[in-house]
């Protein structure tokens, strides 16, 4: 008898908890697909919130800058040009002020117009707020600019103390501006803090709708840019989260997914047989997004010795990466680290004379001449004091390139002699061991695609020295010579071509003799796209100019919008 | 009758505070600080990162010593605050659970009542069945040997990739906005289903096993043996002997209720379906310590409610309880 009590409980369970889920849900719809984009490898969380001055959590919800909220100008990193965004035009009318002139007629999606009281409110968040990340240009003793005024409706005028051009122009192109009349009335909690649920902005797409593994953006028909820049194809664009590669890789194969940003091992092979395409037809098939680079702890012996680190760097067998433990998905880093994209700010001369490749005999020899011997016969390297040497290279566990990337450093380390293990701990506590300079060595990429070589440097000699090195110089290396290089070259007028390559040639031929860390490979902008369905994908040669074909947040800015606004229906 | 459930509920309630302090332990013995890993990608100036940090540590409450954490804790759970969540900032960590466990209960009530029930029926059926016998044990023993992430795996690689009649990701799909049509109602329990059988499986393998070992004992009982020398007919011994050998296993499902719920959490990472498992991996990694004390809170609570429960049922369906408590 009690079986069929249980039964019954079960069923009746069943239909009220059917009822009660689909009851929950409004009324929607099934996508048509020749309307609809799908796109995935952004996100890598459930959507969080929709405020774009949280910005370590827009990968989540990605296009909150971008589609939904706007900046001043865009780069485009291919062509080194900025292209005129909200403003129409922006120059500095004098060496410390700089003028901007916003579009007339834009309008927010709640129908109010986009006024220049909406970007010196903007700017003004980061006066009063200073849990902002742009606030430090604005307040306390680093500040550099001292007021923004409104002239007038569309003008605006920034006025500098002492201008750091570099910063400045790498802010107009990531500060997003919110709508005065709807944010003036909230509280600083929910402006650092605030989820900013059904929000209204002013770009080319609108929130729709999300859930745990997905986004949906609705295209904004009355968007400004369908004039200027014409009015992107796809109704909708589906920005998906999968939980596993390969279910990515099988959806994007199918035609489901139209653009995966995800890093696919394997994607050359695809490539080539035709089933994806690829920005370039052969290696490395992806452009290049960022620098991999070698983090060492210089406050440990030892790593604080020029020597020994600049033995490491002969050692590792960077090609080895390339080859195999990323199957040809990427490239060998210029030993300055900068992206092939800032090429121009290479001194090739000390590349020449003081940089490094794959060159095991030379890092064996260097080791000896400084003393570092094999005593005890155990096939390691002694430190000249006699000490053994047992040292870790880490990343985090499941990250699988870097997981094969440090297994080949140990490889190479150990076949110079020096003892040196790969590690993989969990996020949490490699990421710990990064800021708080408990590691050895590890890898690290925080530094994007940017307009200047200063973001580079900003992440390679984040500068002053404190106990928790939370955004760059992870390993602590200390020298204030080229923390003042740092600094001058942040106050170069992006004009000065000339001025920058002067400073950042100081920099890189200390870089090259000090090895304070040692940058290895380009990461590469993951894209593998489908044709099925949306065609004019970027890829070399194809499309003039260039574009980056990618939904990672903080490239939308970079000509990502307009791979979207490019893109036409598949016949 | 009261002095037994005053027992039991004094007890429950103990182990209920145990658990949750264990559970508020645990996280912060980790190594690491859940702020810095969470600001570790906003990539600002040192000026800026300094400020961030101390202003979100005061926001989450964590510049203050930890006994008066413990003690804020309580207070606000008994106030239903369960904190805000690091990994999913600025989301409340109730909001996000709210969210999540409607799949969970979707998945695991069936799961778990539907095996059970199935189990036994079946195991009661095959005992002393010759031909079923021979089949049903040693099914029944891989069955319920097998984990149930590698279950999930096998299910979604033979239906989901090869057959190709499964989905094998989240819970709907991802050309569908949520409403009410036959479309989307049985696109929902495609993709419901894989999961659902991994766990169902499972416990069917060990309820079946545990039912037919337990008839074929009961059958050897001296009043089975006396009721078939009275000539009392075969299908009523056996009834009789269900309804003996159902109770060990209604004490056996108190029991198992926490393996089958760790196993609903990585058969969830296994489908990507949108319960708390996913969160609670990710919660872990991210060192998130409210997100992770508001899953074990759920599932805590969800255990002992449960255990609570198939105490009364136990008390109902076995007479020899009740007359137990009276003769007290």
């Amino acid at each position: 008898m009690w079986s069929r009590g249980n039964r019954g409980i079960s069923l009746i369970l069943l239909v009220v908890l059917c009822v009660g889920l689909i009851g929950s849900w409004a009324a929607g719809q099934v996508y048509e697909r020749t309307e609809t984009l799908y796109v995935s490898g952004a996100a890598w969380g459930p959507p969080n919130d929709w405020n774009p001055f949280i910005t370590w959590s827009k990968a989540n919800t990605t296009g909150t800058i971008g589609f939904l909220y706007e900046t001043l100008f865009m780069y485009d990193p291919l062509s080194d040009e900025f292209i005129p965004f909200l403003a129409e035009s922006g120059e500095w009318v004098n060496d410390r002020t700089y003028e901007v002139k916003l579009r007339e007629g834009m309008t927010w999606t709640d129908g109010e117009a986009i006024m220049a009281d909406d970007v010196v409110f903007t700017f003004q968040l980061g006066q009063k707020y200073a849990a902002l990340w742009f606030s430090p240009m604005l307040l306390g003793d680093k500040k550099y600019l001292d007021s923004i005024v409104q002239v007038g409706d569309y003008y605006v005028q920034f006025n500098f103390t002492n201008p750091l051009y570099q910063e400045w122009d790498n802010n107009l192109y990531n500060i997003p501006i919110v709508p005065k009349h709807l944010w003036e009335g909230r509280t600083e909690e929910d402006i650092t803090a605030g989820t900013n649920e059904n929000p209204v902005g002013s770009g080319a797409y609108m929130y729709d709708t999300h859930s745990s593994d997905r986004n949906v953006w609705i295209r904004n028909d009355n968007w400004w840019g369908n004039e200027v820049f014409g009015q992107p194809a796809p109704k909708r664009i589906v920005d998906i989260r999968f939980s596993s590669n390969s279910v990515a890789l099988g959806s994007v194969i199918k035609g489901d997914v139209d653009l995966s940003n995800n890093f696919l091992p394997g994607i050359a092979t695809l490539s080539d047989k035709g089933y994806v395409k690829t920005y370039y037809e052969g290696a490395p098939y992806m452009q290049a997004a960022n620098t991999a680079v070698l983090f060492l702890n210089t406050t440990i012996a030892p790593m604080d010795d020029a020597a020994f680190r600049k033995a490491l760097a002969f050692s590792i067998n960077v090609d080895d990466i390339v080859n195999v433990a990323y199957a040809n998905l990427v490239a060998a880093a210029s030993p300055t680290g900068l992206l092939p994209a800032l090429s121009k700010y290479d001194d090739q001369d000390a590349i020449e004379t003081l940089g490094w490749t794959y060159d095991p005999a030379e890092a064996a020899r260097i080791l000896a001449d400084n003393g570092y011997v094999d005593i005890d016969g155990d096939g390691y390297v002694e430190a000249p004091d006699g000490s053994a040497i047992a040292l870790e290279v880490t990343c985090p566990i499941g990250w699988t390139d870097w997981m094969e990337s440090i297994a080949v450093i140990s490889d190479s380390a150990k076949a110079v002699g020096i003892n040196l293990e790969d590690v993989t701990p969990d996020y949490g506590s490699w990421n710990s061991a990064l800021t708080n300079k408990t590691f050895e060595m590890t890898l690290n990429n925080w530094a994007n695609l940017s307009n200047t070589p200063w973001t580079l440097y900003n992440l390679l000699f984040n500068h002053p020295i404190k106990d928790i090195m939370g955004s760059g110089n992870f390993g602590a290396y200390d020298n204030q010579e080229l923390f003042d290089l740092v600094d001058a070259l942040a106050a170069v007028p992006t004009t000065d071509l000339a001025g920058m390559q002067a400073i950042c040639s100081q920099i890189q031929t200390i870089m090259l003799t000090e090895v304070p860390m040692i940058p290895l490979w380009y990461n590469g902008l993951w894209a593998q796209y489908s044709d099925s369905v949306w065609t004019n994908w970027p890829t070399d040669g194809s499309n003039d100019p260039a574009r980056l074909p990618t939904t990672w947040s903080g490239y939308w800015q970079l000509g990502g919008l307009l791979t979207l606004i490019e893109l036409e229906l598949a016949e | 009758m009261r002095r037994y459930f005053g027992r039991k509920l004094l007890i429950y309630l103990i182990t209920f505070f145990l658990a949750v302090t264990i559970d508020w332990l645990i996280p912060r013995f980790m190594p690491g600080n859940p702020v810095q890993n969470m600001l570790a990608r906003a990539a600002v100036r040192p000026e800026a990162a300094e400020v961030m940090y101390g202003y979100y540590t005061e926001a989450f409450g964590l510049d203050v010593p930890v006994w008066q954490q413990y003690l804020n804790f309580w207070n606000a759970l008994f106030h239903g605050d369960l904190g805000t969540s690091v990994y999913l900032f600025p989301q409340p960590v109730s909001k996000v659970l709210r969210e999540s466990i409607p799949y969970d209960i979707f998945l695991l009530l069936p799961a778990i009542l539907l095996s059970w029930w199935a189990g036994n029926k079946f195991g009661a059926f095959a005992a002393r069945t010759k031909r079923l016998d021979n089949t049903l044990l040693p099914i029944g023993y891989i069955l319920t040997a097998t984990p149930y992430m590698w279950l999930g795996i096998l299910l979604a690689w033979a239906f989901g990739v090869v057959l190709d009649v499964f989905p094998i990701a989240g819970a709907y799909s991802f050309t569908m906005e949520p409403h009410l049509s036959w479309l989307f109602v049985g696109d929902v329990l495609k993709h419901w289903f894989l999961p659902f059988a991994s766990l169902f499986l499972v416990g069917f393998g060990g309820w079946a096993i545990g039912m037919r070992n337990m008839i074929i004992y009961e059958l050897e009982a001296d009043y089975s043996h006396y009721m078939e020398a009275l000539g009392a007919p075969r299908k009523l011994v056996r009834k009789y002997a269900f309804r003996n050998a159902i109770l060990p296993q209604i004490t056996g499902l108190a029991l198992q209720l926490g393996v089958i719920v760790a196993g609903a959490l990585v058969t969830e990472v296994v489908f990507s379906y949108p319960g708390i498992g996913y969160l609670l991996l990710a919660a872990i990694q991210n060192q998130d310590y409210f997100l992770i004390q508001g899953c074990f809170l759920f599932i805590i609570t969800g255990v002992l409610l449960a255990n609570f429960l198939i105490d009364i049922v136990y008390v109902i369906v076995d007479p020899r309880t009740r007359r137990g408590m009276v003769g007290e």
